[in-house]
């Protein structure tokens, strides 16, 4: 299982492009953590989520 | 009479601690975007005795602003920049100002922050603050970011609140209140997040690294 803010998931195995693709996140509008580090854009389709990795996706909204 | 800057050194160190105070004024903190959370959080820092801001923005100042930006009506027309150098010189005459009129983008951005200890994210549009934050994360790990996301509408004031996503990355706000759902800006909420964001720009000077 792959925890994904605060909740566990099956989705080990999927690269976290196939895991976004998958969700209402907007790309443009996200920052994504993985087990404490940032996860740079031109990497999603290559990072494989694993088995206990956690994750947020910090999806931005407007307003400042 | 303008106090000299001994006198406003004295009063900094006598509020704030030493310690504290030689952190503050050793500090670089750079502020994207000078609207409602940028223009107050620049106030706050200014206060505070921070030694140096790095400020950016590429816009103008609009009447629509007026209710929760820190300008005057009479600065309509003039650059943000400009206006707030010009506010923060009347509360703190010592400090140093690096305003950048400019719109901060990945291919200028290492250039504008690189002087900076301390990242300030106050960009309004989404997609903006996505970009800033992947930017210097993914680029100037070495820097401390403070964000923020949610600050919209007429919510409770206690839904805001700073969490730690990363080592050195802060997110204030309540995560959810967008603009875009149409309920405006209030002042003081966003007043509110600014001052979470200033606030935790001085503790990570001062050395306490949790919200």
């Amino acid at each position: 299982m792959v925890t994904i803010n605060g909740n566990a998931l099956p989705v080990a195995g999927q690269t976290l492009s196939e895991y976004l693709a998958a969700t209402d996140f907007d790309p443009k509008r996200i920052a994504v953590e993985r087990n404490g580090d940032i996860v740079p854009k031109a990497r999603y389709a290559e990072t494989v989520l694993q088995d206990g990795d956690t994750v947020e996706v910090v999806s931005f909204v407007g307003g400042g | 009479m303008l106090p000299t800057k001994e006198e406003f050194q004295e009063v900094f160190e006598a509020r704030h601690g030493k310690a504290c105070q030689k952190a503050f004024s050793a500090a670089t903190v750079a502020v994207c975007g000078l609207g409602g959370l940028g223009s107050n959080i620049a106030v706050s820092l200014a206060r505070a005795g921070i030694g140096r801001l790095i400020l950016i923005d590429f816009d103008r100042v609009d009447i629509t602003n007026l209710h929760r930006q820190q300008y005057k009506a009479a600065q309509i027309g003039q650059y943000k920049t400009e206006a707030l150098c010009e506010n923060l010189r009347e509360i703190a005459p010592y400090i140093d100002l690096c305003p950048h009129t400019a719109t901060v983008c990945e291919s200028n951005a290492a250039a504008l922050l690189k002087e900076a200890d301390i990242v300030c994210e106050a960009f309004d549009r989404a997609e903006a603050k996505a970009m800033l934050v992947n930017f210097v994360l993914e680029t100037m790990p070495e820097k401390y970011l403070v964000a923020a996301s949610g600050m919209a509408g007429f919510g409770s004031p206690n839904a805001i609140r700073t969490r730690k996503v990363t080592s050195r990355f802060y997110l204030c706000g309540d995560g959810v209140s967008d603009l875009a759902d149409g309920d405006g800006l209030f002042a003081p909420r966003v007043m509110l997040c600014a001052a979470h964001q200033a606030q935790t720009v001085l503790r990570i000077l001062g050395g306490q690294y949790e919200p």
